[in-house]
């Protein structure tokens, strides 16, 4: 990030910058789920009440191919499976009894949890929450926009709008890898990783891969390794 | 339109229950040195995959090029929204005449 703000403030920064990729995503969610039949009321009430693009999309896609049901459901829960560990890792950072906790769990989103990281497995619990927030107001202000105008979604990639999201969570990952040489490690066999499963798995399998490139921290080399270049 | 609606109503629960696990599971519990060592590195496996598997699902060359430029720019010193900025334009530019077209 440019400045690293702590706190609510910092937040509500790395939300804003956030809220125009996951707008448009919701922009094509909304378009999308309306074009094959979802209606005008399903798509915004699924972003309120599920508020994860990927498993979203992957609950689309399956009932759109014909899986059924079960097979949905699956599809969109290991997509999501990633956020059990992102939940154990934030879980001391959290303020309260376990229910409050469970509660402050939820602002656990891919960006939010990232910018929270301030090393060392420590997380700014403010910063996570607000960061989330305005991605909240801005993933369903989008669905709501892509339910009523539908806009092709050929406009969105002639306008290369979808380099985006990925630009900006690349953005995140060199600000990660610039911490240790162990993130920089870490990053190169979670990019292998995933690149591999993503041509023989669902996104959903290729992103959970991924994490398991984080293993590589069991090995202690010692407090002097972390945050070396930062 | 059962079919969606159950399947809305499975997908915010079972995500709920994830998130929630294991902040209920350990409350104020601090973790283990080892556990903690793999968390720190989760950020940076967890985006290079969510980086990798955006490009493989969608690929085209403007797209790769797009990013490339993004990550160019920012290690050149660009602010981010610059960054992203260029990034965007360089693949709106290459995809200029599939679009004209």
């Amino acid at each position: 990030m440019d400045e690293v703000r702590p706190g609510y403030a910092g937040g509500v920064r790395v939300g804003l910058g956030l809220a125009f990729p996951t707008f448009l995503l919701g922009v094509t969610f909304g378009a999308t789920a309306r074009e094959i039949g979802w209606g005008s009321v399903a798509p915004i009430v699924a972003s309120i009440v599920v508020f994860s693009g990927s498993a979203q999309f992957a609950l689309l896609t399956a009932l759109a191919g014909g899986g059924g049901l079960p097979t949905a459901v699956a599809s969109a829960a290991l997509i999501n499976a990633r956020f059990a560990p992102m939940g154990v890792a934030v879980a001391p950072s959290l303020k309260g009894n376990r229910l409050r906790r469970a509660a402050e769990g939820q602002a656990v989103v891919d960006g939010s949890f990232v910018a929270a990281h301030v090393g060392g497995g420590v997380f700014d619990r403010e910063r996570m929450i607000s960061a989330t927030a305005v991605q909240f107001v801005a993933w369903v202000a989008g669905t709501v926009v892509g339910v009523l105008l539908a806009p092709p979604e050929e406009l969105t990639r002639a306008l290369g709008l979808d380099v985006v999201f990925p630009g900006f969570f690349f953005l995140l990952l060199l600000d990660e890898i610039r911490q240790s040489r162990r993130a920089a490690a870490a990053a190169g066999l979670g990019a292998a990783i995933a690149g591999g499963l993503a041509f023989v798995a669902p996104a959903g399998l290729a992103l959970l891969g991924s994490s398991v490139a984080a293993l590589i921290g069991l090995h202690d080399s010692g407090p002097h390794e972390e945050r070396e270049q930062s | 339109m059962t079919t969606v609606w159950c399947g809305i109503a499975a997908v915010a629960v079972v995500s709920m229950l994830m998130k929630a696990a294991g902040p209920a599971a350990l409350g104020a519990r601090e973790l283990p040195r080892r556990a903690t060592g793999v968390i720190a590195l989760l950020a940076a496996a967890l985006l290079a995959g969510l980086v990798v598997v955006d490009v493989v699902k969608d690929f085209s060359w403007p797209l790769l090029a797009g990013i490339a430029t993004v990550g160019a720019a920012r290690w050149r010193g660009a602010p981010e929204l610059v960054a992203i900025v260029l990034g965007v334009a360089v693949a709106a530019l290459l995809r200029l005449p599939e679009s004209l077209g």
